[in-house]
C-alpha cells in the first residue's frame, strides 16, 4: 500500500524578537499553534496529536518541557512526542509529524518548535565548563569558522561571499514581517565594515538570539480536500545522521547532508535541484553555509556554489531564490529555526509568502542541519500532490 | 588498568522566566499572602493556577482566591534534606489541597517526624518573612488543628505586579572521561600524545574515545603521536569569553599532529595571529603542571602542502 500525501493546511509564526517578556514559554508557543489552526480554519478536537520539538533543554532549563506545554497545546487526552535533533530540530519534528500521516496513524498532526532564548544563554549551554579539557572556545561561531575557513581554501571563493549572503537575506527580511532583524538602513558596506568576530566571520554575517515559536497543521488527502487556502505538498522527506567528529569527517560538504538530499530527490523524482526546484529555505547560521550548502545540496558542483551567490542567482529575484523569508541570519529561535525554513518552503508553494513570495514557485526545498554538522533533515514541497 | 578520572561538574544557571498574567497574579498574590487560584469552564478551581484549560484548551484567566489552609491528600518523608529545598531539616513533601480549591499544591510541611503526617491532615501555610513573589514566598506548611479559611470570592488587582522570576538552576554530576581519555590525560602529564588506532579502519584517534565512531568497534592499541603537527584550519577569535582567561585576538586552530587521523584544537602562540595560516608546522608549548599544552607555536619548518593535510580538515 502507498503512502498517504501529507498536506501542510496550516502555517503559524510568532514575531520573532530578542525577548518576549509579554508571554510564558507556554504563551509562545500557543500563539504560533492558534495561528496556524486559524490559518487551516481548525479547531483543537481536529487535531489528533501534538509533535513539539526544541533545541537542549539546557536552553531554557526545563526539563522535558513538552509534559507542561500539553495544556497549551491542547493535546490532553492525545498522544504528544517530542523530538531533538539539536539545530535540525524544528525540521525533524515537521517530517516526524509528517511520517504520522503518511503511515496513516493520524488523519491531522500539530507540528511545532520553538526556543525562547532570551530566558537563558545558549552560549553559556553548548560550553559546559568539562573537566580535564582545556576552556579554548565560547559558541558555535568559533566552531563553524574554521569550516569556512577551509571552504574558502578549497574553493577560492573571494572573501566577500559572506557579505553578499547577509546582505540579501537582512534585505529579504525586510519584506517578511515576522523576521527578528528588520535592518532598514542595512548597505553592503555596512555588513562588511561590521566587526569581526571570529575571523573569517563577521558580525553581520551571524545570526541573532530570537525568542519564537512556529507551528504546522499536516494533514492526509482528505484534510487538504476541506481546507479553506491551497495546501503545500509534501513530495519527499528525510533525514541523515554521521557523529561529530571522525576521520575522514568533510565538515565542509558532509556525507550526511548529501545522502539526506539525494534520498529526497530521489522520491520526489528530481534529477536536476538546479533546474527542477524553484527556491529554498536553507539553514545558514553563518552567511558563508550558503554557498556551501548549495553545493552539499547539489544545486552546484564542488568548489561552484560561491559563483551562484556571487552571479544573484540566489537573490529574491534570481533564478533560484535562497532563504526568501531572511534566512536564520535574520531570525535564530534555534529550535524553531528548522522548522521555520520548512514552514517558509510550504508558505511559497502555497503562494502565501507575501511580500517575500517567489512567483511561480512549485517546488521549494526546506532545509536544516544541526549540531557539529552532524544532523540534517529536508523536505521537498509542492504546490501539486505527489504523483500516484 | 590505572584509575579511571572522576571529578565534580557542577552545571548552574540563572535561567529567567517570563510570567503570563495568571502566572504573574499568582506570584504577586504570594508576596501580598494571599493564594489565587485559577476557574476552569467546568467550574472547577486550579491551584497552582495554569493559563490553559486542561479539558478544553481554552485559554482561562477567571482568578479567585482560596484558603491558606488545606488537607493533605498525600506526602513523603525527605530524611535528608538538599541544598535549595524548602527547609533545611527532615521535611514532608507534601500535596496540599488549599480550602475552596480542587487540585493538590506541592509544597514542604514542617513536621516533627513521619509519624505526625498523615493524608487527610490539616495544615496551614507559614509565610516567608521576606517576599519577592516567588513559590518560596510560602516557607512551608505547618500543622494546623483550627478553623478553615474564610476567603474573599473575587480576586483583586495588585499594584506593582511581577512579570518575571529568576530561577537559579544547579545540577551536580561526577564526570569521568572514561578509561581512553583517562590514558591520554595521564600522557599528557608526561608531556606526551597518546591516541588509540581503530583495529579496522586502522585511523589513530587522539583524543580516543574508546571506540571508532565509523566502524563501531572498541579501540585498544595506543599509538604515541606528534609532538608537531600541522595546522589544517583556524579562526581568528576577537571576542572575549566570558569564564576564558585567554587575550583576543587569538587564533583557535585544528592542529593534525603528526600520526593522527584527526585534528585536535588547539590555541596558536609564538607568532603574530594575522601570520597564522592552512599548512604552518607547529609544536606544542607546555607550562609547568598545565596538564595539556598551553599552546602550539611554529616549529620553524616549512609549510605543510595543501595535498598532505586536506583530508584532515
Amino acid at each position: 500500500m502507498s503512502k498517504e500525501p501529507v498536506a501542510v493546511v496550516g502555517i503559524g509564526q510568532t514575531k520573532h524578537v530578542a525577548a518576549r517578556r509579554d508571554v510564558s514559554i507556554a504563551g509562545l508557543v500557543r500563539e504560533a499553534a492558534v495561528r496556524a489552526l486559524e490559518d487551516a480554519e481548525l479547531a483543537w478536537a481536529d487535531i489528533d496529536a501534538v509533535v513539539i520539538g526544541k533545541a537542549p533543554d539546557f536552553f531554557e532549563g526545563v526539563m522535558m518541557p513538552e509534559l507542561y506545554l500539553a495544556d497549551a497545546l491542547g493535546a490532553v487526552g492525545k498522544p504528544m512526542l517530542r523530538v531533538h535533533t539539536a539545530g535540525s530540530v524544528g525540521g525533524s519534528t515537521a517530517l516526524v509529524a509528517a511520517n504520522l500521516v503518511a503511515a496513516r496513524v493520524h488523519a491531522t498532526v500539530l507540528t511545532l518548535a520553538f526556543e525562547k532564548q532570551s530566558e537563558s544563554n545558549a552560549m553559556w549551554g553548548l560550553s559546559l565548563p568539562i573537566p580535564f579539557q582545556q576552556p579554548l572556545l565560547a559558541g558555535a561561531g568559533g566552531f563553524f569558522a574554521p569550516h569556512v575557513r577551509a571552504y574558502m581554501r578549497r574553493t577560492g571563493a573571494p572573501d566577500t561571499v559572506g557579505s553578499l549572503v547577509a546582505y540579501k537575506d537582512r534585505r529579504n527580511a525586510l519584506k517578511n514581517p515576522y523576521a527578528h532583524l528588520h535592518e532598514h538602513d542595512i548597505t553592503l558596506e555596512k555588513v562588511q565594515a561590521s566587526p569581526m568576530l571570529w575571523d573569517p566571520i563577521r558580525y553581520s554575517e551571524t545570526c541573532p538570539s530570537s525568542d519564537g515559536a512556529c507551528a504546522m497543521v499536516l494533514t492526509d488527502r482528505a484534510g487538504a480536500a476541506r481546507a479553506p487556502r491551497p495546501p503545500a505538498w509534501m513530495l519527499g522527506g528525510a533525514m541523515r545522521s554521521e557523529p561529530t567528529l571522525f576521520a575522514g569527517k568533510d565538515a565542509v560538504s558532509p556525507q550526511a547532508g548529501k545522502d539526506c538530499a539525494a534520498d529526497v530527490y530521489r522520491q520526489a523524482g528530481i534529477a536536476d535541484p538546479r533546474r527542477d526546484i524553484d527556491a529554498v529555505e536553507m539553514y545558514v547560521p553563518f552567511s558563508w553555509y550558503e554557498p556551501m550548502w548549495l553545493e552539499n545540496l547539489g544545486f552546484a558542483d564542488e568548489g561552484e556554489g560561491w559563483k551562484l551567490t556571487e552571479a544573484g542567482v540566489t537573490e529574491l529575484d534570481g533564478d533560484l531564490p535562497v532563504n526568501m523569508s531572511g534566512g536564520v541570519l535574520s531570525t535564530n529561535p534555534i529550535g524553531a529555526s528548522g522548522m521555520i525554513r520548512f514552514a517558509e518552503a510550504a508558505l511559497q508553494a502555497r503562494g502565501q509568502a507575501g511580500e517575500h513570495q517567489v512567483d511561480g514557485a512549485r517546488k521549494v526545498l526546506g532545509h536544516a542541519y544541526g549540531g557539529g554538522s552532524q544532523f540534517f533533515s529536508m523536505w521537498l514541497v509542492g504546490s501539486e500532490p505527489p504523483d500516484g | 588498568m590505572p584509575e579511571v578520572l572522576k571529578a565534580p561538574l557542577a552545571v548552574e544557571f540563572p535561567f529567567t522566566r517570563s510570567l503570563s498574567p495568571v502566572q504573574s497574579a499568582f506570584l504577586t498574590g504570594l508576596r501580598e499572602r494571599v493564594i489565587l487560584g485559577v476557574r476552569t469552564r467546568d467550574g472547577r478551581t486550579l491551584v497552582p493556577p495554569v493559563e490553559y484549560d486542561p479539558v478544553t484548551a481554552e485559554e482561562i484567566g477567571e482568578l479567585v482566591h482560596v484558603g491558606v489552609t488545606g488537607t493533605v491528600t498525600t506526602w513523603a518523608w525527605n530524611h535528608a534534606p538538599r541544598r535549595g529545598q524548602p527547609l533545611d531539616t527532615p521535611f514532608a513533601w507534601v500535596l496540599v489541597k488549599l480550602d475552596h480549591a480542587d487540585t493538590a499544591l506541592l509544597h514542604a510541611l514542617d513536621a516533627p517526624g513521619p509519624d505526625a503526617v498523615r493524608t487527610g491532615m490539616r495544615v496551614r501555610v507559614r509565610w516567608a518573612e521576606e517576599r519577592t513573589g516567588a513559590i518560596t514566598d510560602i516557607a512551608c506548611f505547618e500543622p494546623y488543628d483550627g478553623r478553615d479559611s474564610e476567603v474573599t470570592v473575587n480576586a483583586g488587582e495588585f499594584e506593582d505586579p511581577v512579570h518575571g522570576i529568576v530561577a537559579q538552576a544547579r545540577l551536580d554530576y561526577t564526570y569521568s572521561p572514561g578509561r581512553a581519555q583517562t590514558a591520554y590525560i595521564n600522557a599528557l602529564a608526561e608531556r606526551r600524545a597518546v591516541g588509540e588506532r581503530c583495529p579496522s579502519c586502522r585511523k589513530v584517534y587522539v583524543p580516543p574515545r574508546g571506540a571508532c565512531p565509523t566502524c563501531g568497534v572498541a579501540t585498544a592499541e595506543q599509538v604515541e603521536v606528534g609532538p608537531s603537527g600541522t595546522v589544517t584550519t583556524f579562526c581568528i577569535v576577537n571576542i572575549k569569553a566570558k569564564n576564558l582567561d585567554i587575550e583576543v585576538p587569538y587564533v583557535y586552530a585544528h592542529i593534525a599532529l603528526d600520526g593522527a587521523d584527526l585534528a585536535l584544537h588547539g590555541r596558536i602562540g609564538g607568532i603574530p595571529y594575522d601570520q597564522v595560516r592552512m599548512g604552518l608546522r607547529v609544536e606544542p608549548v607546555w607550562t609547568e603542571g598545565g596538564g595539556y599544552p598551553d599552546h602550539y607555536r611554529p616549529t620553524g619548518e616549512p609549510d605543510a602542502e595543501y595535498d598532505t593535510y586536506k583530508e584532515l580538515l
